[in-house]
């Protein structure tokens, strides 16, 4: 899982953690923050098995990249196994150095183009416009859960995602994340992979 | 036996585990990647837990203790032990009473840090075991040997994590139902084993070659090092978290994993070596096991095939197996190309950053944005020296603030500012240190200021925490690690105190006051103190009337941009501060720099 810090990206990756833990899955979770509290990139690695070694995924090595911004995917596209499954948040947060005009922020075409070349499962989903219209754009993390779940598998039943979502969670933003999350599974339902 | 599963950080099971071990002091000083080992120790209340000023203070608070028969930990950063090395190698001359375990987290490929370095050669110096944990099981299960091995053998025992231990998270079964052993707490007078006059300390030392002598027993015998029986065709010798990394890379061989990493086991050693056709050493950083293995006669590779910078992963060690020609490439794993030359997204001062502001002015003065290129190097000297030190503030090296000459560690900035100015540089020179390092080390830095007549200026940037590990509390913000309120220990007093009769005490936010005060700091030619006072905004999370671009009134000067705020973007040509980002009123720095006073409120416009 790849982004921008602020995110929610840690905290989405601690929830599909614990799926797996509950569904007696050996878990490997390891977070590269750097010193970027906020505005900086993060990127964590999940690693579920019934047995899993090392914590760190090796260049070619991630059957899956959940990417919360367009410019923080392009970063790892060497990471995604040929055949693994890409879904990008189709939102860019630009950093300074686009800002003061010093550098510019590649194209959608060459982001898309470059993981293609990779994979034929490269889906693109309005996270951030969908969860501006819930209300609160930091319900994106759950959505992008939501949305994976159709894909992710081992199959992780509602149940266990509403348990594992609400204890990482404060109760009053309970029912807006889970509705996030159940959005971005009817938005994945239509998709056809 | 009540066992449960958890998902736990190397950093969190070794605090659970040296709290089962009985541990009833623990020390640190906050450094990545090893602060969260105290804030998890610290939450339970029948122990006692500090933040120490500094890791040496750490380091004698818990030798200490250890010399009252508490078992303690201590725990620092790898540049940590540097600070602590003195009262360590003390430590580990008078040996312990209650078992002193000295955690150190090192940090491979320089995550967080101001250099790499491997700090398994501390053991060897000091003389003292070392043990290695490869996942948080490990740590949990390793902390609690460690113990027992440090009163049984009479030493500090060094425990080494890296980055990917320290921070990774794994599965540990934890035995819920676990007493924590008693212990008296006595101190035995004894002046020839805890007074290092030369006369003792000379007793001392036949005492640690001896105890190294005895523990090689301990580590051919120890279940810590273990072989992992596979086919007889390789054979990987691992430790830490390259075992893992080693796993994956091989799988058609057989492994001897050390979690003992000092001192080695030498019958181990020649009878795994003996077994097998060929031997590999897989580690991160130094050839530190492969050169104590070939010191037995032991015939094994490893680091001319292995990256020695950084961090290793499964795929780097497969590949440097092949060009070893110890595996054959199968195409199983290839290297596959990254989209080239994207933009950078390095980390920045966060929006409603107290630092911005005095960053900002120090960016304008001395002719400094004139002269420094976009890489910071400028052939002619600028009217200002600024040197830096250890922090979030660090971050205002980057563009577009490129306030900051140098970096080294804790406290540096003081006595390297000194320096330059009694060289004789032709401008001022200005000390940036923050709150939290100035406690740490930057004091003695100001006394030397003092006694020597320095004209330097010293900028204290104030903002309540130590900000960059995860604010930590410090003696100045009056809050224990344990959360208990006690006596805050005043800046502005200590200086005045030392001597420095040049004292300011600025609000961060006010722009205008900060650069008055700057100012009038350095037009005087004596040493002078500014400390520039202003809550971390992560830490506060207030916030108030975020800021909005008057599109009337803007006319793209990009003055605003050059604070380096993350919330101020350009989109379209056109300036646009994210009000989601923006912390507003509890700022309003830009506001305060835009000549066109263009930024105002989003609600009081």
């Amino acid at each position: 899982m790849v982004g921008v810090g602020g995110q929610g990206i840690i905290l989405a990756s601690d929830i599909l953690g614990d799926t797996a833990l509950a569904m007696g899955l050996d878990v490997k979770k390891t977070d590269t923050l750097g010193m970027a509290q906020r505005g900086g990139s993060v990127t964590s690695h999940l690693r579920i098995a019934p047995v899993v070694y090392a914590p760190l995924i090796s260049p070619h090595g991630a059957d899956i990249l959940l990417a919360f911004e367009k410019l923080e995917a392009a970063r790892w596209v060497n990471y995604v196994r040929p055949g693994g499954l890409v879904i990008i948040n189709n939102h860019a947060i630009p950093p300074l150095s686009i800002s003061l005009g010093t550098q510019k922020y590649p194209a959608d075409k060459l982001i898309i183009e470059s993981f293609r070349q990779r994979t034929a499962k490269t889906l693109v989903v309005e996270g951030s416009k969908e969860t501006e219209r819930l209300g609160d754009v930091r319900a994106l993390n759950i959505f992008m859960l939501g949305y994976l779940s159709r894909f992710f598998p081992i199959k992780i039943s509602d149940d266990l995602w509403k348990k594992c979502i609400s204890e990482r969670l404060p109760a009053r933003i309970h029912d807006l994340n889970l509705r996030a999350f159940a959005r971005g599974k009817e938005v994945a339902a239509s998709v056809a992979i | 036996m009540n066992k449960v599963r958890k998902l736990l950080s190397g950093n969190e099971a070794i605090a659970l585990g040296a709290y089962h071990a009985g541990a009833q002091v623990a020390t640190a000083y906050p450094g990545t990647p090893s602060t969260e080992i105290l804030e998890a120790i610290a939450e339970h209340k029948d122990i006692y837990a500090e933040w120490s000023t500094n890791e040496k203070v750490a380091m004698e608070v818990g030798l200490g203790a250890s010399y009252a028969g508490v078992r303690t930990l201590v725990s620092m950063k790898h540049v940590g032990l540097n600070v602590a090395a003195d009262p360590f190698m003390a430590a580990a001359t008078t040996g312990v009473h209650g078992g002193l375990v000295v955690i150190s987290a090192d940090d491979p490929g320089i995550h967080s840090s101001q250099g790499e370095q491997d700090n398994r050669h501390f053991a060897k110096l000091a003389r003292v075991p070392m043990l290695e944990p490869a996942d948080s099981q490990e740590a949990y299960d390793f902390i609690q040997i460690a113990y027992e091995l440090s009163e049984k053998y009479d030493t500090p025992v060094l425990f080494r994590i890296t980055t990917r231990v320290a921070h990774s998270k794994s599965v540990v079964e934890i035995d819920e139902s676990h007493s924590r052993p008693a212990r008296s707490k006595r101190f035995q007078h004894d002046v020839e084993k805890y007074v290092m006059l030369p006369s003792n300390a000379r007793t001392r030392v036949p005492n640690m070659h001896k105890r190294i002598t005895e523990l090689v027993e301990f580590a051919e015998n120890t279940n810590m090092n273990r072989i992992i029986q596979g086919p007889d065709r390789l054979g990987i010798i691992t430790g830490g978290v390259g075992y893992q990394y080693a796993r994956e890379a091989f799988t058609d061989a057989s492994f001897l994993k050390l979690g003992m990493i000092y001192p080695l086991p030498p019958k181990l050693l020649r009878s795994f070596t003996g077994k097998v056709k060929k031997s590999f050493v897989v580690e991160e950083l130094d050839p530190f096991l492969e050169e104590g293995i070939k010191i037995l006669g032991i015939n094994v590779e490893g680091k001319q095939h292995i990256p020695r910078a950084g961090e290793l992963n499964s795929l780097s060690v497969y590949n440097a197996a092949v060009k070893a020609g110890i595996e054959e490439e199968t195409g199983r794993i290839v290297d596959a190309h990254a989209v080239k030359d994207l933009p950078g997204r390095p980390p920045l001062l966060c929006p409603g950053c107290p630092h911005s502001g005095a960053f900002f002015v120090l960016s304008t003065m001395g002719q400094r944005a004139k002269l420094l290129d976009a890489a910071g190097k400028s052939a002619t000297e600028s009217n200002l020296i600024i040197t830096g030190d250890i922090g979030c503030y660090t971050l205002a090296a980057y563009p577009p603030l490129r306030a900051m000459d140098t970096t080294a560690c804790m406290g540096a900035s003081i006595g390297q500012a000194i320096g330059l100015e009694k060289a004789g540089v032709s401008g001022k020179v200005i000390a940036v240190i923050g709150d939290s390092t100035f406690m740490h080390s930057g004091i003695t830095g100001v006394v030397d200021a003092v006694y020597n007549n320095a004209k330097i200026t010293v900028l204290v940037l104030d903002n309540g925490t130590t900000a960059m590990t995860g604010h930590q509390d410090h003696p100045g913000t009056g809050v224990t690690a344990q959360g208990i309120v006690t006596k805050a220990v005043d800046i502005e007093k200590i200086v005045r105190g030392i001597g420095v009769n040049d004292v300011q005490v600025v609000n961060a936010f006010d722009v205008k006051a900060v650069r008055q005060a700057i100012k009038s700091a350095l037009d005087h030619d004596e040493l002078s103190v500014v400390i520039v006072r202003g809550d971390c905004a992560v830490k506060n999370k207030k916030r108030s009337n975020p800021r909005q671009v008057d599109t009337d009134k803007c006319n793209n000067c990009d003055v605003c941009l050059m604070i380096g705020c993350p919330a101020i973007q350009k989109k379209d040509g056109k300036l646009h501060i994210d009000i989601n980002a923006c912390m507003g009123d509890e700022c309003g720095i830009c506001s305060q720099i835009c000549p066109k006073r263009a930024i105002v409120p989003v609600s009081g416009k």
